[in-house]
């Protein structure tokens, strides 16, 4: 199982707070968005992960879980 | 085979089954095919696919899987595997049939309508019986009223129709460039603005009034009617193994008879442009796809076949069948600044990567083709381009990054040119490529992202 | 058994005045930093999501002190407030008027607190809509503060009052003025409401909570007057 981290363009009003949180995977562009790694998280990320998708103002960052074929939202 | 078929030029000949034209046999020259003069050109209506128990896949989903079909709205996706997940998915599905087009230099779906809608709604009716649907909606860009009264005459004429298991309408939709977007089309359709959603959950998993919905391109449902009729094998006696069929192009630009001509995937360019009277001169470049497509040099006119395939190491596609000529007294360089910048201006303004990254690129090139960009402004370019890649919604600013991308790679002498001195005299001239006007995309319903 | 029981009713008294005034300190730095936050200040030291955190939990925290001065004023024995005075407005006998809008303020900042709680589960601009609401709530619950409480005339609280108007007063223009001028009439009209409540206070306080006989003119019931009058001659309760 995988947790990879994805952001919703529309929802994102580039608030950085997820990039304050999770610097490992997450950098921001020039205009404030977000640039985000895309591939599995290391579980060590995890945590803090899950705190960045939560601190997301708009909920624009999405922790979403995979089981090889599907796919389901965590957080 | 390289015949290609001209909406103007060939008579409504009666050829073998396999040879062209197909989709556009019997077209005729003003107006709408009647019901009765789309059976006597294509014969009658397939049988329709009933399913066996409840569980059983539509067998006709299994034709056009043997047939290879695949999108031809741009995106090229497996037909076959689109209807399964619509098939799949849990409701009554609904069927959208997509001739919004968008595209300004394509104008084979708007045509499709208006003189062939019989094919395209027989299309449309086995679709919709394939994957259990029993709405369709016929989306037809509201700036083609020919169009669109066609359809609705159509749709009027086939009332009662045995076979027709779908209740269908038709509904005209705004002509901005996303609007024809999947996720646009269906926003739009839910009440909402012609403007992308994020996805997931996918459309054809939770469209159109959260239904299951099969969004699919107008000319995909005709090639769809014919494979009913004449079978997977016949639909493969033309075009190449990986890209089987037949394929309508949109010719325009510098070329003596521009319109919607029927090819086969992987017929030359040359044939194509040869059945269509010939090039005005020497094109200085093709612009192939659409706006987010990608341009090739003139000179590889010649060698050019028409299929993704043989395009793919050019670093073009088909896409939405577009095929511009550019003549070789315009300036490439104050073309692909306009597109760009109207490019940009089509944004739905919904995310950040999107507006400030086309923004930013066109104004890059607008300052290469005025002459007052900065040193390194072609790699700021690149740069850009790829800032915006896969970050969007939808695949827009992939889009316009990929054409500015190959405008650097094809006009690189006239922008280091335009860098140097700034406009030649070629700029001032009328734009070759159209770029609608009326077309804005609606606000979105969140303040939408401003470039202060 | 007196002495004892003066003691018992005057402690909850005190911690009713106390936790009121904390809360309204509470509230407007909630407040201040609610419009910190939109406004997205950040500095290496103050990052966005500490500010953020800072504003959630000094919210959270003025509504514990809330529920505190709500539920002493209820244990309070002096006068009769019920429970259900706290969330009903109007209802109560002691100072209805004044009472209710404490009860409205409250009403207001469940509203809040519970969609920001499950904020997740409603849709941003649905949340965001019902947040608005603590604009509305804290110049109700300064008006109820100054109708209803004793301490009015006292110096420390009317400068306390005055600092935390002048707090939010500066917050709501820094806000108003991101952005402008777009939504003009929005912008507009939340001006001119904060400009006339300055207003309407600098106009009604001096005849007011600040005249002469606020308790009786403001409803305290004509039993507990006399207590009143008695006391404020020793200089000791109301």
């Amino acid at each position: 199982m995988s947790h990879r981290l994805r952001v919703n363009p529309i929802a994102c009003e580039a608030h950085g707070m997820c990039a304050e949180l999770l610097p490992e995977a997450i950098a921001l562009d020039e205009w404030g968005y977000p640039i985000v790694d895309d591939r599995p998280l290391p579980p060590a990320l995890l945590d803090h992960a899950r705190r960045a998708a939560q601190a997301c103002p708009t909920f624009a960052l999405l922790l979403t879980r995979e089981r090889e074929r599907d796919r389901d939202r965590v957080s | 085979m390289l015949d290609v078929s001209g909406s103007e030029s060939s008579p409504a000949a009666a050829g073998p089954a396999g040879e062209l034209p197909r989709l556009l046999r019997g077209i005729p020259p003003h107006g709408a095919m009647s019901l009765d003069g789309h059976l006597a050109a294509h014969g009658p209506a397939a049988a329709y696919h009933r399913r066996r128990g409840r569980r059983a896949e539509s067998p006709l989903i299994e034709q056009i899987a043997r047939a290879g079909l695949r999108g031809h709205g741009g995106a090229g996706f497996p037909t076959a595997t689109k209807l399964r997940a619509v098939a799949g998915s849990r409701g009554r599905a609904i069927v959208v049939v997509n001739a919004a087009e968008g595209e300004p230099a394509s104008l084979k779906d708007r045509t499709l309508m208006h003189a062939l809608p019989h094919l395209v709604l027989d299309g449309a009716q086995l679709a919709a019986e394939a994957v259990s649907a029993d709405e369709l909606i016929v989306c037809v860009c509201e700036s083609a009223p020919a169009s669109v009264d066609s359809t609705a005459l159509a749709l009027a004429e086939r009332r009662g129709l045995d076979g027709d298991s779908a209740r269908a309408q038709v509904a005209a939709v705004p002509g901005h460039y996303l609007a024809g977007q999947e996720s646009a089309l269906v926003n739009h359709l839910g009440g909402g603005p012609a403007i992308p959603t994020f996805t997931p959950p996918m459309v054809f998993q939770q469209g159109v009034r959260r239904r299951p919905t099969l969004v699919a391109n107008a000319e995909t449902l005709a090639h769809i009617a014919l494979i009913a009729r004449h079978g997977p094998d016949w639909f493969r006696q033309l075009g190449t193994p990986s890209q089987p069929g037949s394929a309508l192009v949109t010719l325009s630009g510098a070329i003596v008879h521009p319109g919607v001509y029927e090819i086969e995937h992987g017929a030359s360019l040359v044939s194509l442009v040869d059945a269509a009277g010939g090039a005005y001169g020497s094109p200085r470049a093709l612009l192939l796809g659409g706006y987010g497509g990608s341009w090739i040099d003139g000179r590889l006119l010649r060698g050019v076949a028409l299929s993704d395939e043989h395009l793919a190491p050019h670093g073009a596609s088909l896409g939405a069948g577009v095929v511009a000529l550019l003549s070789a007294d315009a300036c490439p360089v104050a073309e692909t600044v306009r597109v760009t910048r109207w490019l940009a201006d089509q944004s739905s303004g919904q995310c950040g990567p999107c507006v400030h990254g086309l923004d930013s690129i066109a104004t890059c090139v607008e300052e290469i083709a005025g002459g007052v960009a900065q040193a390194n402004a072609t790699q700021r370019v690149v740069q850009l381009a790829a800032l915006v890649h896969r970050r969007g919604a939808c695949g827009h600013p992939d889009g316009a990054a990929r054409f500015v991308s190959s405008a650097l790679d094809a006009f690189a002498p006239e922008l280091a040119d335009h860098a140097r001195h700034g406009p030649c005299e070629d700029c001032a001239r009328p734009g070759q490529l159209p770029l609608p006007v009326f077309g804005r995309p609606p606000a979105p319903t969140r303040e939408p992202i401003s470039l202060r | 058994m007196t002495p004892i029981l003066a003691a018992g009713t005057s402690l909850y008294w005190y911690l009713t005045r106390s936790t009121g005034a904390v809360a309204l300190l509470l509230l407007t730095a909630a407040v201040v930093l609610g419009v910190v936050d939109v406004r997205r200040f950040s500095t290496p030291r103050w990052p966005r999501f500490v500010v953020d955190a800072l504003h959630r939990n000094v919210a959270l925290l003025s509504m514990v002190f809330l529920c505190l001065h709500i539920l002493t004023s209820v244990l309070d024995s002096f006068a009769s407030i019920s429970l259900t005075d706290a969330i009903v407005p109007f209802a109560g006998s002691y100072r209805p008027f004044w009472l209710g809008l404490g009860a409205i303020a409250f009403d207001l900042l469940i509203a809040v607190t519970i969609t920001s709680l499950l904020r997740r589960r409603m849709g941003y601009a649905s949340w965001r809509a019902v947040h608005w609401l603590t604009y509305a709530s804290w110049p109700i619950a300064l008006l109820h503060g100054f109708g209803t409480g004793s301490d009015v005339s006292s110096t420390w609280l009317l400068a306390l009052s005055v600092a935390c108007l002048l707090a939010v007063l500066a917050a709501v223009i820094v806000r108003v003025a991101d952005g402008w001028p777009e939504h003009l009439p929005r912008r507009g009209m939340a001006l001119g409401g904060a400009g006339a409540f300055v207003l309407f206070l600098a106009i009604w306080m001096p005849g007011g909570p600040l005249g002469a006989e606020w308790a009786r003119r403001s409803g305290t019931p004509s039993s507990l007057l006399h207590h009143a009058r008695a006391d404020v001659s020793h200089g000791s309760r109301r």
